[in-house]
């Protein structure tokens, strides 16, 4: 048993987190960043934060995560880190050469309280930007928030150093897609295409961290949202934010900003959310839904038929990022499974608990912030054994010692390949859940089957 | 030169071409994608092997998230390593300080698992906010008496190697409890294997097959109990020399334990290890015993190796790992495949280090200190290298290439060590490259024209 420290019985912790459900903020503002086309994220702190960003990244994501830092001392430390950023500013455009340069700080700097729109200032006074190119910032202290929070930190900075209102409308909405995988990313636009609806998608991980093998080392690869869009973002009519906690923040602000109401939805995974965030758009575009989403619409909703017998009544527990498992768990009670425990190391409050509960009823566990942790989550499963585990890779440690059958959706996922590829989101994402649900099911049950029920049609 | 930062210039070397010295033991350019990580990071990955102590990190949660069980040091009992604890220190932790919380984690903890004792990792904020961890650690000693350790290993006080060095610090203080120094006979420490993919085991039972006896492995599979009393064992047989050469210095200082270096890897490296250990007992039947050993290890897989010479010969090599005594190894063993080195690296070598590097490296071969994906790709490319050996962040550089890869470092999951290991260096080293996969980038073709 590899987690046999564990026990079952609960004791209120106040100053541990074990086995964390959550990692910090920069690494999601490096990853945001990476969703700029020919974009360099730079990690204002010490090197171990950049390099286990980018080790973290690329094992997620099996590509390689290019990032700049600054490369604290200790000098730096108790001067201040200017010095750093402005030689690293300098040094990024000699030789790097990026359009934009996505600065986010750390704990180490937000702590000296290195003052960044200042630092930038000077860089640009200097001389050290050059002309046509930018420099952005977001502060990630690492002590609040986690990896979600860094991510709508630095989606929020992207509205406000490029989002900018011309005066004369343009047709096209913004969506705003949340921390999720490049293949998301790409079914998104691709949806958002079918309903013949003029979209910019930011940040856009697609064809960046997914990229094709070709024989060549790119520093800035072909995916990314360009910066002449992301100003233009001012200009479209309307901004569809998937995810409150990851993308609410940038469409709040590009309303504030340059006046682009906005709509709020839950991250498109499952029927449910999907038609949400359709519905929604074909009303504030004027479009008719075509013929073929609703093909695809169908073909979820036949699985989910034809397969209830299996999916009725069975127990899951997941883990992982607030706006995933909101949906997740709408999706999930949807096919008629019992969502007993929901854990997030995000902290989110009381409203985001609120709303998992009146999804899948006063009894599930649900626990988010201080103390929620995979260790809890751990115990909870030990208390009451769910049917299914769904969760980060860190989670196969505990489906392991118990028997569950685990599948994996959220960040990181570290030892299995295909988050890259094939979309969550959207009616053929909702399939592809549903698929990764019954193998995992079936699986078990023909694992453990008396030979007398092995059953050869499922 | 185009992609190079000017400050790194002396960084990079021509062999057989340049004539300045190497620069080295440099802080990295601020700006540069670096691959190196920091002082924290140096003292995990050295102390994390140790399974059946606690590892508490004091900071924000990301330095825990990140270090979680990543290196494949395998034990053979405890999993209490396998965890991750941390403060996970809060911004009113940050404002007030994290002392008490520190102070109640470590109660919480100790009351659970009873380690053998507790590894305390300070982390830049906690260096920062000025919590004094050394407090706390004697008080829960004194309260609990157990050993609670602090590991002075703050992200931005140095480098990754000054990590290796408070780790060191944090192992020395351990030892000299118990048993009196040098007690054994043929007794030994092995410094500086961590038991990536069980590697340790496979050089425990050569030892032990020569007749001598290991008091411990630093770190290794380590256990609290058996680093308490390495003071006993009469020589420290050092590979990673990076990062244990500090310890073995301060041991030979307390304990008058002399040190040898060695290497595991490669069949010339591993027999020649062997020998001087044995050499240094002046047995005889030691010595006759490796011998006999070294024979049957070498006619088990020397043959098997010469086999994947045939295809591989002739392709030239790239290698940028963390320390560089790990580099001559590689070099050595490649000639073994027939392979020669056209590019090689680390991210913390010294100039000892680099002058070695040369003199074992052919002309023309390009040396670099602290390099980035930029310049990696740039030498790959340049000298049409077939295989890169590296680590986790220059494994998809390689492949986006079109380059076989090799990865020489944690996330090995075969031991490379040892007379096996070089068999099992060879196959990796061979499939990668003679992978049907690169029939299918067409690219490539013009790369290695």
């Amino acid at each position: 048993m590899l987690l046999r420290h564990t026990p079952a019985e609960q004791v209120e912790r106040e100053a541990l987190t074990i086995n964390s459900a959550k990692t910090c903020q920069p690494v999601g503002a490096m990853y945001a960043a990476l969703g700029i086309h020919k974009c360099m994220p730079h990690s204002h702190g010490s090197q171990g934060c950049c390099s286990y960003h980018r080790s973290a990244l690329t094992r997620h994501f099996k590509d390689p995560a290019m990032a700049t830092t600054s490369s604290f001392t200790e000098g730096s430390s108790v001067f201040g880190g200017q010095a750093n950023l402005i030689e690293g500013i300098n040094n990024i455009f000699t030789i790097y050469d990026p359009e934009i340069v996505a600065v986010h700080t750390t704990c180490l700097s937000e702590v000296i309280g290195d003052d960044l729109v200042q630092i930038i200032k000077k860089a640009s006074d200097d001389g050290k930007i050059p002309k046509g190119k930018r420099v952005i910032h977001t502060n990630t202290p690492s002590f609040k928030g986690s990896h979600v929070t860094g991510f709508s930190n630095m989606t929020a900075s992207m509205v406000s150093y490029f989002s900018h209102n011309s005066g004369s409308k343009l047709k096209q909405v913004n969506i705003i897609p949340g921390f999720v995988e490049p293949s998301d990313m790409s079914e998104i636009k691709r949806i958002t295409g079918e309903l013949g609806i003029k979209s910019i998608l930011f940040p856009d991980t697609s064809e960046v961290l997914n990229a094709p093998m070709d024989g060549k080392f790119h520093m800035y690869p072909k995916g990314g949202t360009k910066s002449e869009d992301l100003i233009k973002t001012g200009d479209s009519y309307y901004t569809f934010a998937l995810g409150n906690t990851a993308s609410g923040a940038a469409a709040k602000l590009l309303d504030t900003k340059c006046k682009v109401p906005y709509d709020i939805l839950n991250l498109p995974i499952g029927v449910a959310a999907t038609d949400a965030w359709i519905d929604a758009m074909r009303r504030a575009a004027g479009v008719t839904v075509p013929e073929s989403l609703q093909v695809e619409r169908g073909q979820a909703v036949d699985v989910m038929t034809d397969m209830h017998q299996y999916f009725y009544g069975r127990k899951v527990a997941i883990a992982g990022d607030p706006d995933h498992l909101l949906s997740l768990t709408q999706f999930l009670t949807d096919l008629d499974m019992k969502v007993t425990i929901v854990v997030t190391g995000t902290p989110v409050g009381p409203k985001w608990e609120k709303e998992i509960k009146a999804l899948a009823g006063d009894d599930v566990k649900v626990k988010s912030g201080l103390g929620s942790d995979l260790f809890y989550f751990h115990q909870m499963i030990k208390q009451d054994k769910p049917d299914l585990i769904i969760g980060n890779t860190y989670t196969k440690y505990i489906a392991r010692d118990e028997g569950v059958p685990l599948i994996r959706i959220g960040f990181p996922i570290y030892d299995r390949v295909g988050h890259q590829y094939f979309p969550i989101v959207g009616y053929k994402g909702a399939l592809r859940v549903m698929e990764k649900i019954l193998t995992a099911l079936m699986d078990k049950q023909d694992e453990t089957a008396a030979e007398e029920s092995f059953e050869l049609v499922m | 030169m185009d992609g190079i930062l000017s400050k790194r210039t002396g960084q990079i070397f021509k062999n057989g071409v340049d004539t300045h010295v190497l620069e080295c033991d440099k802080a990295s350019v601020a700006g540069s994608v670096s691959q190196r990580a920091c002082v924290f990071c140096g003292s995990r990955v050295v102390l994390y092997p140790i399974t059946d102590a606690l590892h508490l990190i004091h900071g924000p949660i990301g330095c825990a998230a990140y270090t979680w069980d990543i290196r494949g040091s395998l034990s053979s009992g405890s999993n209490l390593n396998r965890y991750s604890f941390s403060t996970d220190l809060r911004e009113m932790d940050v404002i007030y300080g994290g002392e008490k919380k520190l102070y109640a984690a470590l109660n919480e903890l100790i009351e659970k698992y009873k380690p053998k004792a507790t590894f305390v990792y300070s982390t830049c904020i906690a260096g920062l906010i000025g919590d004094d961890i050394d407090a706390i650690c004697k008080k829960i000693e004194t309260e609990t008496g157990l050993r609670t350790i602090h590991v002075n290993s703050e992200g931005f006080k140095g480098t990754k190697k000054d990590g290796y060095k408070a780790a060191c610090e944090a192992l020395f203080s351990l030892m000299g409890k118990g048993a009196p120094a040098r007690s054994a006979p043929f007794t030994i420490n092995i410094l500086g294997d961590f038991n990536l993919a069980g590697e340790t085991w496979i050089i425990k039972e050569y030892y032990k097959k020569m007749g001598i006896n290991v008091q411990t492995c630093l770190t290794g599979d380590g256990r609290i109990d058996e680093i308490s009393s390495s003071h006993t064992a009469q020589l420290n047989v050092v590979q990673c020399s990076g990062s244990m050469t500090f310890l073995a210095k301060r041991m030979k200082e307390e304990y008058g334990i002399p040190f040898i270096r060695v290497s595991y890897f490669g069949l010339e490296d591993m027999a020649a290890a062997l020998y001087d250990v044995a050499a240094f007992f002046e047995n005889q039947e030691i010595t006759a015993r490796t011998k006999a050993l070294i024979q049957n290890e070498m006619s088990q897989y020397y043959p098997e190796i010469t086999k994947y010479r045939k295809e591989l010969s002739g392709k030239k090599a790239a290698i940028y790992v963390g320390g560089s005594f790990k580099a001559f190894s590689l070099v050595k063993a490649l000639r073994h495949l027939g392979m020669e080195t056209a590019l090689v690296g680390s991210q913390t070598g010294n100039k000892d280090d680099y002058e070695y590097l040369k003199s074992i490296c052919t002309e023309g071969t390009i040396i670099v200190d602290d390099t980035n994906p930029v310049e990696l790709a740039k030498f790959m490319k340049e000298k049409k290298v077939s295989l890169l050996i590296g680590g986790v962040k220059e494994r998809p550089i390689a492949y986006k290439l079109g380059v076989a890869f090799c990865d020489h470092n944690h996330e090995r999951k075969i031991p490379l060590a040892g007379f096996e290991g070089m068999l099992q260096f060879s196959r990796e080293v061979y499939s990668s490259v003679m992978s049907p996969v690169w029939k299918f980038t067409s690219k490539r073709e013009d790369y290695h024209e």
